[in-house]
């Protein structure tokens, strides 16, 4: 570090140092917590041999343990029933919010970025009390975990779809009342297009929240049908679990990481201004 | 129909749903927190403000003020989110420091490596150092060998050799760092990216010391970007309680978090819970704001 601050132009070896061990700590424990997915015997600490057994073996493994097999089929289902919701109202919530200027703008505005910023566990607790005290009737569960994952992901989707839009600008939408069409053509055959690209990356983003998602759905939660993947690792992580823990984990990152790249690739393929502006968008937030 | 309404109308039905699953939900806080509970301590909210009992929210303040249990899980959130915020900036500051100087041409695979931790699922990062600092895990293997151990029981921070989740201050606070110090690195790079190097040039040219452009500009320009990054950081720790259960599942170890997980989601004193939750959030609401305004700011000099 010495040597760096006295030439910062020169080779910073400590930097590059401290760069390289803090990446090899951050994802070399997961990498090994991997490779255990894969252990031919039931320990996490002692590695038995390689075999795929913790993911399609006749016992205990994800695709025939019934807990597993349960809790993996519902992450998803949730995720699938957030974007639905989440992303349409996100969409016009942007779009409103972008070109609505005036009274009652600015506090809209705000309301709509302090999920963003309110600590998981304070929304957990207003959702569930509301939940419990409010609306009994919708009660703990499938429908109120999935309205949870709505409230904190709409935001991203706002923040992502506005960024664009920004991009954007008003000239086409501009051009188009020129010619002559009304506003919801302005919307629908003029912004939407150019939306697509940051609808899809935002979809995205929701569906990896979702499967993410760890406080918001185990308060809302109801009986054992409604645990999820993450819940699930975090009731039996420091029980006597077996690597099939390890192999759900695994798959549930393979699909948050697929979409993610998905989203991706679609950003950089259409909406132009190279991989900088899709990393942007997809890590705005 | 003129396009003023088109617009305000298409943002209704997003304003409808955060007022009724947000700022509703938030009442409800308010008003389990100041109402009654029943002979087998079910909440009972009471919605009229004008009925509100203060009794639970003033029992809260007295336990805190007579130096309580409450008092005692806030200083020591405080403490531990204090120490690994130290530790996470220390961290973090040198590796966005290179990701946004000098990684080079390996710069994107850096950045890759830097924003890969944030789509990991936390959970399973935590499960990964179960694995590896339970009694025989590899981890706690590797830190024996190279004496770490030891130094911590020298230190005091851990109390047997091959006990590190049985409730230790120290592996908590490892672990919360683990968890959020991704989250820190992303705002410093990108307000360290944002520095114009013909600044520090000229700083250079005008004879400062390498040493003094990187205290005299480059540090003062990245503090927007350091408390941005703490902020954003320091709000999720505040309100954890699956890192202490997960790591440590001691009460020595209990943070608000867990005060409140334990009162409101597993046990059946949701009004205390209630009350917790509100001074929590009023405690982490000037970090709230100034995190929005920090953005806002930025977000209207990109428009500019």
């Amino acid at each position: 570090m010495i040597a760096w601050l006295r030439n910062p132009w020169g080779r910073p070896r400590a930097l590059a140092f401290v760069t390289g061990a803090y990446i090899i700590w951050s994802i070399v424990p997961v990498g090994i917590a991997i490779l255990f997915a894969f252990n031919a015997g039931r320990s996490r600490t002692t590695w038995q041999g390689f075999s795929f057994r913790w993911f399609t073996g006749s016992t205990g493994s994800v695709f025939h343990d019934p807990a597993l097999q349960s809790a993996l089929k519902h992450t998803l289902l949730l995720a699938a029933i957030t974007v639905v919701i989440a992303v349409p109202l996100g969409v016009t919530l942007a779009l409103g919010l972008q070109r609505w200027r005036g009274r009652g703008s600015g506090s809209v505005n705000t309301m709509m970025l302090l999920p963003l910023v309110t600590p998981e566990i304070v929304m957990g607790v207003a959702l569930l009390l509301l939940f419990l005290k409010v609306f009994p009737s919708i009660g703990l569960g499938t429908k109120a975990q999935a309205i949870g994952q709505v409230t904190f992901t709409l935001s991203y989707v706002v923040v992502i779809v506005r960024g664009r839009l920004v991009s954007i600008g008003r000239e086409y939408e501009e051009a188009a009342a020129d010619l002559g069409a009304p506003p919801h053509d302005q919307i629908l055959r003029v912004l939407l297009p150019l939306l697509a690209p940051a609808i899809v990356a935002s979809a995205a983003v929701v569906f990896a929240l979702s499967i993410d998602d760890f406080v918001v759905t185990q308060y809302l939660s109801g009986d054992a049908s409604t645990t999820t993947v993450p819940m699930l690792l975090y009731a039996t992580a420091r029980g006597a679990p077996s690597p099939a823990l390890n192999a759900i984990a695994t798959i549930a990152l393979l699909i948050t990481l697929a979409t993610l790249a998905l989203a991706f690739f679609v950003y950089k393929r259409f909406a132009g201004g190279g991989g900088d502006a899709a990393v942007a968008a997809i890590m705005e937030v | 129909m003129s396009s003023r309404w088109t617009w305000r109308l298409l943002a209704l039905p997003g304003v409808v749903w955060l007022s009724v699953f947000f700022l509703a939900a938030f009442y409800a806080v308010l008003a389990v927190a100041f109402g009654n509970q029943d002979s087998f301590s079910a909440p009972v909210p009471f919605w009229n403000p004008l009925d509100w009992n203060v009794g639970y929210a003033l029992a809260v303040l007295r336990d805190i003020w007579s130096g309580g249990q409450y008092l005692t899980v806030f200083i020591r959130t405080f403490v531990f989110v204090a120490i690994a915020m130290v530790i996470s900036l220390a961290i973090g500051y040198p590796v966005a420091y290179f990701a946004a100087r000098h990684a080079g041409k390996r710069r994107g695979l850096v950045l890759l490596a830097l924003i890969l931790p944030f789509w990991i699922n936390y959970l399973m990062r935590m499960l990964a150092w179960i694995n590896l600092l339970s009694p025989d895990g590899w981890g706690t293997r590797v830190l024996h060998t190279v004496g770490i151990d030891r130094v911590f029981i020298w230190l005091g921070l851990l109390t047997s050799e091959g006990g590190w989740l049985d409730g230790q201050p120290s592996t908590v606070i490892i672990a919360l760092v683990y968890g959020y110090v991704p989250f820190l690195i992303l705002p410093l790079y990108a307000s360290l990216d944002r520095i114009d190097q013909r600044q520090i040039e000229a700083a250079r040219d005008l004879g400062a010391s390498p040493r003094g452009a990187f205290f005299r500009v480059t540090l003062p320009l990245s503090v927007p970007g350091i408390l941005a990054g703490s902020v954003l950081v320091a709000l999720p720790m505040f309100g954890d309680y699956y890192t202490p259960d997960l790591v440590s599942a001691s009460p020595k170890t209990n943070l608000i978090g867990n005060q409140i997980d334990q009162l409101t989601r597993q046990g059946s004193e949701k009004v205390t819970g209630a009350v917790l939750t509100i001074i929590l959030a009023l405690a982490l609401l000037v970090l709230m704001v100034y995190y929005l305004r920090s953005t806002r700011s930025a977000d209207d000099l990109a428009e500019a």
